[in-house]
């Protein structure tokens, strides 16, 4: 079981009931749990929208887009069955907050999605669970089938009118079905490739009928913004980022782990308090602030609050909140190419600039790691990479260009060393090829 | 096709009646039958060891799709393979956080330890090795999936330990 | 729908609202590179080709997926958008094996035009580009994986366009692949949509794979020789030691009235012409009963010299005249005009497929009900009686699914057995093979309580239709008819059309192929004999010369050689067909693709056919009728109206003849064109029927611009009571048969057989 960790700046409310047990409904009951979609279910979905407005919550999926307003979106009326579906799809590199809350706190997304549904008007809700979340899976089914039989789920749900169903369900293995749009294809059975938008989800979605679409943590939060009420969550984070968030630090920090913090908060004091800074003393060279799609950040920029606006000011993304913290033994090159053979591996093929562009940086930058370059091959790598950006027909492109682009501009020398035959020491390393070959 | 139109339950059966009964109940639990494909495909895949062509051919049959849609789809999950794998399949994760913690270092051990590369079977079946990208334990890294279960921050002599209480089991 | 404004490239454009900008800014002329995209099917926007930039986007838009909105501004050609547009190129060609010199699709490549136009023939990358070896799928359809782009149109067009499904999508990233669906082999319908639509040399077809560069090729449109469709089909052709060959067939410009299909046939099975058994000299039987070849002047004279003793010792009854369904309109005409005058017979037909006579004298006289195949496209609805469009009638069956598709038509099927149609049909009635006359009868009859439910259910929601086109098969004939039409003509607006199995069927039947019909549908006073009864008649030793111009009368029939012994038997054909070999002379004659003329289809739209190849020893029958008529003495003139029309007498006598010639010099004359200077010249008979023949006085010009020209052919006088349906014999191919030409078609018969294979392996 992934150790939990705990750091007296932590201010813990999706992380509240971790390592309480709570994946036992009863506990869960204990700890106050389904009291505030009892409260959603007497209120109705305008004060559940406003209150979501109020809360200042923003998606915790990686782009940040404000929950209530996402909501809100969707049409009152609607010939088609509308559809909450839950993104635990969780496979951005440096993340892994979502896997604890499905592991310690099944029934906080169960919860969300049902008030979701209220909000919204919709029937049924889909947890979908990345592939490798097995185990995590049966948790959730447990859940669900306790919620079931407790009249939390099915028809007339807690006693009202109301009926809600709710079906978990895993992936296959695939990053990219973990953007929405493909998230819907894969749950229609079929390959997990982006659809054209718009229309947007909120209008033509799962199914055809509207939908909303938000990360397992975002959902996880929403009944704690209920008990705890909008505006004091809104209140703990920064401005126009309310609440608190999971940042799951890995790499050389001294004590990795999934911390809940204020959003704003600062990313050195994360760094060099709450995780205790760099393993054995080290120096710090590099921090990727929101998973691996986030353009890099240097020692010097990272003075900044971790909120969706502060950390775009500084040129990167909050994301996904994978804190990956880098020493001085890392070899920027390396480093780069293990993230572009990582999208090179997810992208679904679909488009030419994403298809095309991550396959030729991947070889390029395998050959130039192999002390193989030459010196245009650096300017192609970013040539390639800004020549994608914001043209491919999903952000996957997006978000193998951003990071690449950064590694070049802020690592260049790096780039360079390797040229004239200096291999990396790294350099004999394979990268993953495609499964079911 | 609406999950009211449903053809009678599938009779004959390459899959357990534990599985065929599941499959039986997973197509009807969403608005479209086709939605019960991806996990049916992992569930064969579990309980057969691969994708045999039979099992694409009866999953096929009772979605109400075609071989070469369900050969669309499976090929595209890198979790979904149509050869077997060892009785225990170790996915070592590569990917930045666990590299950082020498989840390479861990993926050469495995090759030492077990004589194959990545998506290679022992001979004795009892083992496949497999290089995979981030499983979602980046905290908790070098992070190791072995068939579902995590193993976390690893080390190569934890790792040997790990790959001893797999060989206890296969050898039970 | 209502217009709006908006501006490209500072243009100020209107649109309706709702189109996508790559059409708006096309239908204005402004080019937008695309692969993805492709009219017609579903969006795709992934090759990113398209990107444009709208003031007030944050990012480059694909101009494919966006509708044009009011106020819009478009820029389609700045430098942003050069770039964007090169280095898609750029990461095409990196991986691309840039062997257009072999290529097929080398000067026919849509990745060769854009990187032509758009730059990046540079290359910045140099590692080992990504490959995969060749496959054959099919007898006809190859893939070289490395040349694909991944723009899915091959894969759209056999799922929405085919309804066939044979081709995904496997793998992801740069593993993407296009798979066919039997793991390394097609099993499908063979179209060869998919090679038409790639728009570079992934899809190959065994016909033309690596055989040609396609500027060595002249390409000429003519019309298909099989099904009675009548697509239109670019022949390229090339010049060999015995004339000009096809290697190609497709329609890749549209131009046709089936747009960019065509089925297996069209294809590929041109290959007949060139079959090895092809007949390239004239055959004369010996007086050791062998056949051997002869010189044409000797074959023609004997042919000539026996038509003349025949006529004269025994009289025209004694004779017979069989036609087919696959020679032109006017070769048709001349025919039964040479039968009729200079052979002084009656005794005239052909190989009838289906009941136009019956259809014709339903409709009795109501021109303005025929539909087109381009019905088929538009209309909101339709009731198909009997008939399997996807086996024979593949273009119906094409325009019937992009109907459909495109427009939510509602179909409504009638049939004695299952058919693929089936999946887009709204509802289907099955009923039994001999059910076909009373389920027209009920739909026509006043409400009648002892209908199945099922039956009533289907009629209610035919007569609730505004704009129905009825589509019959053969499985109507004589009265059965009627009440069809009587049902069709009670609603607000109906058209019909009649299923016939050859590619000029209708055309026999129109210009006067029948026992019973002068062209036109006019009665004869006296009626001939027909096909069968000709052959009967052979039997019992009364008919005493035969002349079969393109048919197999004893190999379809499965008659007895013996029968004609006492009958001086002529032949017309490619081929030494069962007929063929019992005959006293046998003249090779030139096919379909080697001759110019018109055709109708079974629907009857007209259209001109174009002389695309030819085998060196064949003459078409057109002038063969000819030559035989010269040699029997006969004025040429009074068959073919050529000349300058000197014969006319400017009204003063009033012989028959002469009073023709002049009507057609006034006729001429007021239609703009020449009188023709050669007996050979089809158009000079096209003159003639256009003058004389109901129903074929279309727009000339509409015509020979490659415009199908409905035929509105109404039924004469004293239309007879019968139709002669009786001797009616579908033809019942397949799409992978087409009749005795078929079985000449090699790789017809290799597609035939592979899929054959496949059925029974899928049998188990
Ligand atoms: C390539 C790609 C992968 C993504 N993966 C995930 C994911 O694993 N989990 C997730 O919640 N959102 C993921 N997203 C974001 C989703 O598209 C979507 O924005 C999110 O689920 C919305 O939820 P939120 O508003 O609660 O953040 C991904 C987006 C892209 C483009
Ligand atoms: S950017 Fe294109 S190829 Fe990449 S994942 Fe998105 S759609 Fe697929
Ligand atoms: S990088 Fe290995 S688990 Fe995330």
């Amino acid at each position: 079981m992934p150790t939990l960790v705990s750091h007296p700046e932590e201010v813990r409310i999706v992380s509240s009931r971790f390592g309480q047990g709570a994946a036992e409904i009863d506990r869960y009951l204990e700890l106050g749990g389904y009291q505030s979609v009892r409260k959603a279910i007497d209120q109705g979905p305008d004060w559940i929208i406003a209150q979501m407005k109020a809360s200042n919550l923003r998606g915790r999926g990686g782009a940040g887009f404000p929950t209530g307003m996402k909501w809100s979106f969707v049409p009152k009326q609607s010939a088609k069955p509308k559809y909450v579906l839950v993104n635990g799809d969780e496979s951005e590199p440096g993340t892994c907050k979502d896997h604890l809350i499905f592991l310690h706190d099944p029934h906080a997304v169960i919860e969300g999605t049902i008030i979701a549904g209220l909000a919204i008007g919709a029937k049924m809700g889909f947890i979908y669970l990345r592939g490798e979340y097995r185990y995590l899976l049966k948790i959730m089914e447990k859940a669900i089938a306790d919620a079931y039989a407790k009249g939390f789920l099915g028809k007339g749900i807690f006693g009202s009118q109301f009926d809600f169903e709710v079906v978990s369900q895993t992936g296959a293995g695939a990053y990219e079905v973990g953007e929405e749009s493909a998230l819907m294809e894969s749950l229609e059975g079929k390959r997990g490739v982006p659809r054209i938008k718009p229309p947007f989800p909120a209008v033509v979605g799962l199914y055809g009928g509207p939908t909303v679409i938000n990360n397992a943590e975002t959902i996880a939060t929403v009944p704690h913004i209920f008990r705890i009420g909008a505006e004091e969550y809104a209140k703990i984070g920064s401005e126009r980022n309310g609440g608190t968030r999971l940042f799951c630090v890995s790499g050389h920090a001294a004590r990795n782990g999934v911390y809940e913090l204020p959003m704003g908060y600062n990313l050195k004091r994360l760094i060099y308090e709450v995780a205790g800074g760099i393993r054995d003393g080290r120096p710090l060279k590099a921090v990727v602030p929101g998973g691996s799609s986030t353009p890099v950040l240097l020692p010097n920029e990272i003075d900044i609050g971790l909120d969706f606006d502060q950390v775009g000011k500084a040129g990167s993304m909050l994301g996904s909140g994978g804190v990956v913290v880098l020493d001085d033994t890392v070899c920027m090159v390396d480093f780069a190419l293990r993230t572009i053979a990582f999208y090179q591996h997810e992208s679904c093929g679909w488009c030419i600039p994403c298809r095309e562009g991550t396959d030729w940086l991947k070889k390029t930058l395998t050959r130039l790691h192999a002390g193989a370059g030459e010196m245009r091959d650096i300017d192609n790598v970013r040539y390639l990479a800004e020549n994608m950006l914001g043209r491919t027909f999903c952000p996957l492109g997006d978000a193998a260009a951003m990071p690449t682009i950064a590694f070049v501009k802020k690592f260049r020398q790096e780039f360079e060393d390797h040229l004239d035959g200096k291999p990396c020491p790294h350099a004999r390393h394979t990268v993953p090829e495609l499964a079911a070959v | 096709m609406s999950a009211t139109t449903l053809p009678a339950p599938f009779a004959p059966t390459i899959f357990s009646p534990e599985l065929a009964a599941r499959f039986d109940k997973l197509v009807t639990l969403y608005p479209v039958r086709r939605s019960a494909l991806v996990p049916m495909l992992l569930y064969a895949q579990d309980e057969i060891g691969y994708l045999s062509d039979s099992a694409i051919a009866e999953i096929a049959q009772r979605i109400g799709i075609t071989e070469l849609d369900v050969r669309n789809v499976l090929s595209y999950y890198s979790m979904l393979r149509t050869k077997p794998a060892g009785k225990f399949n170790v996915q070592v994760c590569t990917n930045i956080s666990c590299m950082l913690r020498g989840g390479r270092e861990l993926l050469e051990h495995c090759e030492r330890r077990l004589g194959i590369g990545h998506k290679q079977v022992t001979p004795d079946g009892v083992f496949s090795l497999e290089e995979v990208e981030c499983i979602g334990a980046c905290s908790w890294a070098p992070a190791v999936q072995v068939n579902y279960d995590f193993h976390d921050n690893l080390t190569p002599e934890a790792m040997d330990a790990v790959l001893e209480s797999y060989r206890a089991k296969a050898n039970e | 729908m209502a217009d709006v404004t908006f501006t490209v490239d500072g243009r100020q454009l209107t649109a309706p609202a709702g189109t996508l900008v790559i059409e708006a800014c096309r239908a204005a002329g402004i080019e937008i590179p695309a692969f993805c995209y492709y009219p017609g099917l579903s969006l795709q926007a992934a090759c990113r080709m398209c990107l444009v930039r709208i003031e007030k986007m944050p990012k480059l838009q694909t101009a494919c997926t966006t509708p044009v909105g009011e106020g819009m501004v478009i820029a389609t050609e700045t430098d942003e958008i050069k770039q964007a547009r090169k280095s898609m190129l750029e990461l095409l060609l990196a991986n691309h094996p840039l062997d257009c010199p072999v290529c097929d699709a080398g000067g026919e490549c849509e990745l060769q035009d854009m990187t032509f136009k758009y730059g990046a023939g540079g290359s910045k990358f140099t590692d080992i580009k990504n490959h995969r070896d060749e496959q054959q799928w099919s007898p006809v359809v190859f893939f070289d994986r490395p040349r694909c782009i991944l723009c899915y149109r091959c894969v759209r067009v056999c799922n929405e366009g085919m309804d066939v499904a044979a081709l995904g999508i496997q793998f992801r990233n740069s593993g993407a692949v296009i798979a066919p669906n039997d793991i390394t082999s097609l099993d499908c319908e063979q179209c060869g949509m998919c090679i038409d639509l790639c728009p570079v040399g992934a899809l190959t077809s065994d016909t033309y794979r690596y055989k040609t560069r396609p500027w060595e090729l002249t390409h000429v449109g003519t019309i298909c020789t099989h099904c009675g469709d009548g697509c239109k089909t670019t022949l390229g052709a090339r010049r060999e030691e015995n004339g000009m060959q096809i290697v190609r067939g497709d329609n890749r410009d549209k131009s046709g009235m089936n747009g960019d299909f065509l089925c297996v046939k069209g294809r590929y099975a041109f290959d007949f012409a060139n079959n090895p058994e092809r007949l390239t000299q004239p055959l004369v039987r010996q007086p050791d009963g062998k056949l051997a070849p002869a010189r044409w002047e000797d074959a023609i004279a004997l042919v000539a010299r026996r038509f003349r003793e025949i006529r004269e010792e025994r009289g025209g009854a004694a004779m017979g005249v069989i036609g087919s369904t696959r020679i032109t309109n006017e070769e048709a005409y001349l025919l039964q005009k040479f039968a009729r005058g200079p052979l002084q017979t009656a005794n005239i037909d052909h190989h009838r497929t289906t009941d136009y006579p019956g259809f014709v004298k339903a409709l009795g006289g109501e021109t303005a009900h025929f539909g087109s195949i381009a019905d088929a496209l538009t209309a909101p609805a339709i009731l198909l009686v009997g008939g399997d469009p996807t086996e024979e009638h593949p273009l119906l069956a094409w325009n019937l699914r992009t109907n459909f598709r495109h427009n939510g038509s509602r179909i409504y099927i009638a049939n004695h057995r299952a058919i693929k149609l089936e999946h887009q049909a709204k509802a289907t009635l099955r009923i039994s093979y001999g059910g076909y006359a009373d389920l027209v009868r009920s739909l026509a009859a006043s409400d009648d309580a002892s209908l199945p439910a099922e039956t009533a259910h289907f009629r209610d929601a035919l007569r609730a239709e505004q704009n129905l086109l009825i589509v019959f098969g053969a499985e109507l004939r004589g009265d059965a008819i009627a009440p069809l039409i009587q049902f069709g003509l009670s609603l607000p607006a109906a058209k019909f059309a009649c299923l016939g199995d050859f590619a000029n069927s209708r055309g026999a039947m129109d210009m006067g192929l029948h026992p019973a019909f002068t062209p036109g549908y006019q009665a004869v006073s006296t009626v001939g004999l027909s096909l069968p009864q000709m052959m009967d008649a052979a039997g019992r030793n009364e008919l005493a010369a035969l002349y079969v111009v393109g048919d197999d009368p004893v190999g379809r029939l499965g008659l007895a050689p013996e029968s004609l012994r006492n009958t001086f038997l002529v032949v017309q054909d490619m081929f030494l067909t069962a007929t063929a070999q019992v005959a006293d002379v046998v003249l090779p004659s030139a096919s379909l693709y080697e001759k110019s003329g018109t055709v109708t289809n079974t629907y009857g739209d007209l259209q001109p056919v174009k002389k695309a190849a030819d085998t060196t020893g064949v003459r078409s029958d057109l002038e063969l009728i000819i030559r035989i008529a010269d040699q029997m003495g006969e004025d040429i003139r009074a068959l073919v109206p050529f000349g300058r029309g000197e014969r006319g007498d400017m009204g003063q006598s009033r012989g028959v003849q002469s009073g023709e010639a002049d009507r057609h010099a006034v006729w001429l004359a007021a239609h703009n064109l020449e009188p023709k200077l050669s007996p050979f010249d089809p158009d000079a008979l096209l003159d003639e029927i256009q003058r004389l023949v109901p129903g074929y006085d279309v727009d000339r010009f509409a015509l020979m611009a490659g415009e199908p020209q409905p035929v509105r052919v109404a039924a004469g006088s004293n239309f007879p009571v019968s139709t002669g349906s009786e001797s009616i014999q579908p033809a019942n191919d397949t799409l992978f048969t087409s009749g005795t030409l078929g079985q000449y078609s090699e790789k017809l018969t290799e597609v035939n057989r592979f899929q054959a294979e496949k059925t029974l392996v899928a049998a188990g």
